[in-house]
């Protein structure tokens, strides 16, 4: 960059004395320029908008450009897959000619990803488990951030709260995460909400540790004591100074913890206590195909899913990583 | 600082009871007749009587405080299904060591290879080191550790030609979950000790540093790292601790007899002295893990405080 710089100064500096060394009259190098009163009497106006300027870095990011193209490709289809001519139900199990059902069938024309254990079509299954599994994800990270935020802005930013969530946080932070993972999936029946539940409980004390430790640093920056001087209430203080300064970071949490989400998702469905087989999600799939895995020739089941998975999660970190960077007004330049 | 020590500890232990109580409390939520392998076929009179020997007929507080009162006399009771009627001290007592040693050979191999892998990448910042290693670590991070796991234990075994499972007498089986266990550690030393250390080459003693004509290896290894390492320092402990206690995944992939996939197995088998015991064991484990991370921060950099920084934990 600083190079970059250094170039251009150099071609300025030379074009200049080129001009001069050229030994022209006066009036050809400056001319008056005319006056306009409304020109004059017009105030400087910033053209600088936030979000364009957050959207032109993003842009310049080749790499997670093509990964968002991809991801949004993924999601859009998971939708349109179920839509499409020729598509099997993804709970249905498919019987062959002499009314057994198709177990393990390598991939096909027919089932383009082949059939699982009991005879049901992977392909089917993939979609609609890539589809339960975002669900899940985005879900977890929407309620994270907002009950996260919440907490984290009271705890950051009300002194006389700060004692009791911080006695709350050493509690909470140290029962170790499976445990309770565990004992909400085991008390409640499995199903979605009782996941995302889970999932939910055990994410939002990260977000509101995060979303305080920054509340704390800008808090009494003087902009915001300013604002106090002039008589803005803590509502407005929290909505109009401080949580714009923190959009880029919470996005940042909320873009990871979603692969986080699907991530533990699988964890949950290893130790058994996941979705019902019902309803298909990247954890059951990887989890059915972890069964299979001893024998080379059934190992499509395990590697398909986990594809997926590895597209899903690693797009997710690096569109996030790459959308936060943009997100700080510091790389708008 | 004795006297923040003293108060430090102290709040630890009621932070642990505090914990302990939530679970023990949460652990009873759980439904009855998973208690009784045979549910159905009981009457409500064995029922009554099973929950009576086993204390449980009794309201929630007097269970509680009996719990802490064997507490206080290192009675951590007797696994009522895990093996029926063995205290559980002598359950846990053979089980630590395998996922201490396993711990602690990962934890070893995570720092050989992690610290001079993020040093090497703020040192070749934009490099091709840098990038390959950058990839690492967006792999490492971003897929869940349950999928890789799976595929270095299919192919690794392939490869390495050992079987899929441990076996204590064949130290070569302990070479996959090493280092499965290690990866995790690897891309997160390797990623924060890079970012730290991008961060410090930027201030001004580095310059003068420079300006003294340090060559660039002793302005790497003896001002930069050095900084760099304290803010680390803090997780040290907690990671190390957190690795020591064994892993959940890595211990059932490959049927490992140590601690970790026992949690699992006894909260499924509703056994609550074990469930409690290990719950204690972890949470010990995160709170000592904690003090003794502000502890190494402390003796490592001797600008930093107890007194300063005393309110806030």
């Amino acid at each position: 960059m600083a190079r970059l710089m250094h170039a251009k100064i150099a071609e300025a500096e030379a074009h200049a004395s080129q001009a001069l060394t050229q030994d022209l009259e006066e009036s050809v190098l400056f001319s008056v320029a005319p006056f306009d009163e409304r020109a004059a009497e017009s105030t400087g106006e910033s053209n600088y908008s936030y979000w364009r300027s957050t959207l032109r870095a993003f842009r310049h990011n080749r790499l997670a450009m093509i990964l968002l193209c991809l991801m949004l490709l993924i999601v859009l289809f998971t939708f349109i897959q179920p839509l499409l001519p020729n598509q099997y139900d993804p709970n249905l199990v498919t019987n062959g000619s002499n009314g057994l059902p198709l177990k393990n069938k390598q991939p096909s024309s027919e089932h383009l990803m082949g059939t699982n254990s009991i005879g049901q079509d992977l392909w089917a299954r993939l979609w609609a488990g890539t589809r339960n599994s975002l669900f899940i994800g985005i879900s977890v990270a929407l309620i994270e951030a907002l009950v996260g935020i919440v907490m984290g802005v009271l705890w950051g930013y009300v002194r006389q709260l700060d004692f009791l969530f911080t006695e709350i946080y050493n509690v909470l932070d140290n029962i170790p995460t499976t445990i309770i993972l565990i004992l909400v999936s085991f008390i409640l029946k499995p199903g979605m909400g009782t996941i995302i539940f889970a999932l939910s409980v055990t994410g939002w004390i990260g977000m509101a540790r995060f979303v305080r430790n920054q509340v704390l640093i800008i808090r009494d920056r003087d902009y915001n004591v300013a604002s106090r001087c002039l008589g803005a209430g803590t509502w407005r203080v929290i909505t109009r100074n401080l949580l714009p300064y923190l959009v880029s970071v919470i996005m940042l949490r909320m873009a990871l913890s979603i692969p986080g989400a699907i991530g533990s998702e699988v964890f949950i469905t290893y130790i058994g206590l996941g979705l019902p087989a019902s309803i298909p999600s990247l954890g059951n799939l990887i989890n059915e195909g972890r069964k299979l895995m001893m024998s080379p020739n059934l190992r499509y089941q395990l590697i398909y899913p986990t594809i997926i998975l590895s597209v899903v999660t690693v797009s997710f970190y690096i569109v996030g990583n790459a959308f936060s960077d943009a997100a700080d007004p510091k790389n708008h330049m | 600082m004795a006297k923040y020590l003293a108060k430090r500890l102290l709040r630890s232990v009621l932070t642990l009871m505090v914990i302990l109580s939530i679970v023990f409390v949460l652990v009873r939520q759980m439904p009855i007749d998973g208690y009784f392998p045979n549910f159905e076929k009981l009457s409500e009179e064995q029922i009554q009587n099973g929950l009576h020997q086993m204390g449980m007929d009794r309201p929630l507080i007097a269970q509680l405080l009996s719990f802490f009162g064997d507490l206080l006399h290192g009675n951590l009771g007797i696994s009522r299904i895990y093996r029926t009627n063995v205290p559980v001290t002598e359950i846990l007592g053979p089980k630590i060591p395998v996922s201490v040693r396993l711990g602690v050979f990962s934890l070893l191999l995570s720092m050989i290879v992690g610290l001079p892998m993020g040093t090497m990448m703020a040192r070749h910042k934009n490099g091709l080191f840098d990038h390959i290693g950058t990839g690492f670590i967006v792999l490492i991070e971003a897929v869940p550790a349950a999928v890789y796991y799976l595929f270095i234990q299919i192919y690794g075994t392939d490869l390495l030609h050992v079987s899929m499972l441990y076996d204590a007498s064949r130290p070569e089986t302990m070479i996959l979950p090493v280092v499965s266990m290690a990866l995790g550690n690897i891309a997160y030393y390797a990623m924060w000790l890079r970012r730290y250390m991008v961060d410090e080459s930027n201030k001004d003693y580095v310059m003068l540093a420079r300006i003294k004509g340090c060559g660039e290896n002793r302005i790497m290894f003896r001002h930069i790292f050095r900084n760099a390492f304290v803010p680390m320092a803090q997780y040290l402990p907690t990671s190390f601790l957190n690795t020591v206690i064994g892993s959940i995944y890595i211990e059932s992939l490959y049927s490992i007899p140590g601690m970790g996939g026992l949690l699992v197995d006894v909260i499924k088998r509703q056994d609550n002295a074990m469930i409690q015991a290990i719950v204690l064991l972890y949470a010990s484990v995160g709170v000592i893990g904690l003090l003794l991370g502000d502890l190494l921060m402390v003796f490592l950099d001797p600008r930093i405080s107890f007194s300063k920084k005393g309110g806030d934990r």
